[in-house]
């Protein structure tokens, strides 16, 4: 890998903090700053730690950081997010965005971000970016006089550009199509898992119930009592496990949020090569169509019916000196039009080459991750087949000593 | 031996009246426990055989339900019997539909193996259907009230659509008759009563069985205690204590029973889901190629984790639920037995006020006083007894079933 400056940077997202400020409109509001630490790691030498650097963000600096880069770097595959609002949550999941687990989730996936983009080749290097890492006061302002929102597509530009491009290059529609159908399976997978979930943790805490009635009963019996109360206590160590096994859960589904996001951001940089290309295909279909009204003038043949030539020959026919000067202009037009299509054609061929190289990349990332993701996740499985066998041997132990 | 059905034992039909109390003597002697049983009882008795006879010469009636069993309380040394002492096994398998133009139902096979000497053959296989079962029980119930009967399993289904035919509801039932004749076998009264042996042995119950109630009908009424308004001033602490054990042990396994069905309920929920979620891996690893693997792997698991789960769930059910609810209906039937305790012991009460107030002296009250008297301590020790036994039994019993409980749910996870 290149230089990146994941390399030459620690970089944490440490804590996360309740805040209460005064927004734009000027009401009251609370939200959560996030710790950002960074610390250089080739100044390490001997144990001498170097110092810490560190400032606060708030979720909204992340997305316009976003936001900046997404537009400046069209052709990558930019990391995503964290969710802003808890999505595909299960009923003992809170929804809310002040909830202690979803912050400590959210500042975890933030660190990720960072990290994701401190490791990318390109992204990286941006200046922006070193800056938000470092510069508390003013990092705003310098991001919006880079006028990148300027340069951001219009959302009506891009659909209308998918609907009528004509010859896209087809990887991109394959691509496309991979992201909406990644996007569809991972989305439904994570709503099945948390019913999925939801159950698995009501069968867990009826369980529960054992450890009173055994309890209860144990009162009253005589020889049985002992064998039953501590049969009793296993049970009631069992309801409790589920809590940290679904706890243990929410990560590897975080991991694949991550992905499912991850296909929007595939999808942005598809749409950008549609519109690059049907740019393309207008200018080339304008300048056709200019040259051909250059040739019409210049030879005196309509071969297209034209408002133009009805009227002129209801009205009288132009002068040579008015002929011309069209024909001048279309000539110009005509050179201008050429130069920039070349010019289009040239970027749009880099743009392609630069983003197919993101997306193998992207690919590699996405399968090394995924494949982490899913091992983790059996790990987990078996993990808690185990605490599972533990307790009812545990509990079997007790039932044979009555 | 077989083939003919024997008559009724002479004690059955009479009225408790005309029953001579078979301790009974002129003298106040104290016949109790202090009672030195002859050679002759220490046999195991032949069901014809009235030879009997306590040391003071007295003809005992020994098809008397009262004596029998006192007698044989007393003489049993050992609850628990060891498997070579035992001389009695029996077994219910084999179930076998019958259609027949009236009904269909179902017959179980019934295997008798036994050293026995009042059985003529060491070994006897009948069919019988659960209304056969059914007479039993209330036979036994007629001819022992001072014991404690093990329950049979429900007669009818309440759950409303389950087939009487499957093979889940057969084999369920079929297990719990035979922890029924298991448990009457392992008893050292009731495996010896006479209704007991005409059930395993018989290969036509049905004429016994109107033989029976033929006899039934002519004799008058059979031995009943009358639960003619006596009231019971108080019960004795001892008594009084199992009934409430007997309270709240059914209150805790009703409570037992929800929980486990609650258990099972939401496993199936959960495995509605886990049905869903195994197949959304395959559908993304037909998206991927170098995921596609793994992928499919983790959803070939799912399954396997559905699999494992529907049988653990069907365990449960077909293994563990059926044995609590067995042992609710036998802690309801012990209460009954309790209350007719009670009311043996009310009637005894009143008579003894009764002859207080009158101050007669006629021949019979004393006793019908001592009869009752002795049915009280007869019951007392029955019961007593029995409880001792069942105790040890529901011990085992629940030791088995919830270790079993916990290796269903060890083998899950295995899996």
């Amino acid at each position: 890998m290149e230089d990146c400056l994941a390399k030459k940077m620690e970089i944490t997202v440490s804590e996360a903090e309740k805040r209460t400020g005064r927004n734009a409109m000027n009401i009251q509001e609370t939200y959560t700053a996030y710790l950002i630490e960074t610390r250089a790691v080739e100044s390490q030498s001997e144990g001498q730690c170097a110092p810490v650097d560190s400032l606060w963000r708030r979720y909204s600096e992340f997305e316009l950081l976003r936001n900046y880069l997404s537009v400046t770097y069209p052709h990558i595959v930019v990391p995503p997010l964290p969710e802003k609002r808890a999505d595909f949550v299960w009923h003992k999941l809170s929804a809310d965005n002040m909830d202690p687990d979803f912050v400590e989730r959210r500042r975890i996936g933030l660190e990720n971000f960072l990290l994701r983009v401190a490791s990318h080749p390109i992204l990286c290097q941006d200046k922006i970016f070193y800056a938000f890492l470092t510069q508390e006061g003013g990092w705003k302002e310098m991001v919006n006089e880079t006028g990148f929102q300027l340069k951001a597509d219009s959302r009506l530009k891009a659909l209308n550009a998918t609907f009528r491009v004509k010859n896209p290059d087809k990887r991109f529609t394959e691509l496309k199509h991979y992201s909406d159908e990644l996007q569809s399976v991972i989305s439904h997978l994570l709503r099945v898992r948390a019913r999925v979930a939801d159950r698995l943790y009501g069968v867990y805490k009826v369980h529960g119930n054992y450890g009173r009635v055994f309890s209860e009963w144990s009162a009253i019996e005589k020889e049985m009592g002992d064998g039953l109360q501590s049969a009793g206590h296993h049970m009631d160590v069992y309801a409790a496990s589920i809590d940290d096994i679904l706890e243990e859960e929410e990560h590897y589904a975080d991991q694949l949020k991550e992905y499912l996001f991850y296909a929007e951001a595939l999808r942005a940089v598809c749409r950008k090569h549609e519109l690059m290309q049907y740019d393309l295909e207008m200018a080339a279909q304008d300048l056709t169509c200019k040259k051909q009204q250059c040739e019409e003038l210049a030879t005196g043949t309509v071969r297209t019916f034209s408002l133009k030539g009805m009227t002129s020959k209801l009205f009288g026919q132009e002068t040579p000196e008015q002929r011309e000067a069209k024909i001048k202009v279309l000539e110009e037009q005509i050179q201008e039009g050429e130069e920039q299509l070349k010019s289009k054609n040239l970027e749009g061929r880099d743009f392609v080459k630069s983003a197919w190289a993101d997306i193998e990349r992207f690919k590699e990332q996405k399968n090394h991750d995924l494949k982490e993701a899913l091992i983790s996740y059996a790990v987990m499985q078996i993990s808690m087949c185990k605490k599972g066998i533990q307790v009812w041997t545990n509990a079997k132990e007790c039932f044979s000593k009555m | 031996a077989a083939s003919a059905p024997k008559p009724l034992p002479s004690s059955g039909p009479k009225s408790l009246r005309e029953m001579p109390h078979p301790l009974a003597t002129s003298s106040s002697e104290e016949m109790g426990p202090a009672l030195t049983p002859s050679p002759d009882l220490l046999l195991p008795r032949s069901i014809a055989d009235k030879d009997l006879s306590l040391p003071n010469g007295t003809p005992v009636d020994t098809s008397s339900p009262a004596s029998s069993s006192s007698l044989l309380n007393r003489l049993q040394l050992d609850d628990d019997l060891d498997v070579e002492t035992r001389d009695l096994f029996v077994t219910v398998d084999d179930p076998k539909k019958h259609v027949c133009t009236m009904e269909t139902y179902i017959t179980y096979r019934v295997t008798t193996k036994t050293t026995r000497a009042e059985f003529d053959l060491p070994e006897y296989s009948v069919r019988r259907r659960y209304q056969d079962f059914d007479w039993l029980r209330n036979k036994l119930e007629e001819s022992q009230p001072t014991h404690l009967i093990p329950p049979l399993p429900e007669k009818f289904v309440v759950k409303g659509v389950v087939d009487r035919f499957s093979e889940e509801f057969v084999e369920t039932r079929r297990k719990a008759l035979d922890k029924f004749l298991k448990r009457i076998t392992d008893h050292p009264v009731l495996s010896f009563n006479e209704h007991f042996s005409v059930f395993l042995t018989a290969k036509d119950l049905n004429a016994y069985k109107k033989q029976g109630m033929a006899l039934l009908s002519k004799m008058g009424e059979s031995v009943k205690y009358v639960t003619g308004g006596y009231k019971l001033r108080s019960r004795p602490l001892e008594f009084a204590a199992i009934g409430d054990y007997l309270d709240t042990f059914s209150l805790k396994l009703g409570t037992i029973d929800r929980i486990a069905q609650r258990i099972i309920k939401e496993q199936l929920e959960y495995l509605v889901e886990l049905r869903e979620y195994g197949p959304v891996y395959s559908t993304w690893g037909g998206l991927e190629v170098e995921l596609s693997e793994p992928l499919e792997g983790v959803s070939a698991c799912i399954g396997n984790c559905c699999t494992a789960l529907e049988e653990l769930s069907e365990d449960m059910t077909e293994d563990f639920l059926p044995v609590l609810r067995e042992y609710i209906l036998y802690a309801e039937s012990m209460k009954n037995v309790l209350k007719k305790r009670d009311q043996v012991q009310a009637e005894y009460e009143a008579k003894l006020e009764a002859i207080a107030l009158k101050k007669e002296d006629r021949p019979k009250v004393p006793t019908d006083v001592e009869k009752c008297q002795d049915r009280v301590e007869c019951f007392n020790a029955d019961l007593k007894a029995d409880m001792e036994r069942w105790q040890n039994n529901k011990r085992q019993d629940f030791r088995q079933l919830l270790m079993g409980m916990a290796d269903k749910n060890i083998q899950y996870y295995e899996k």
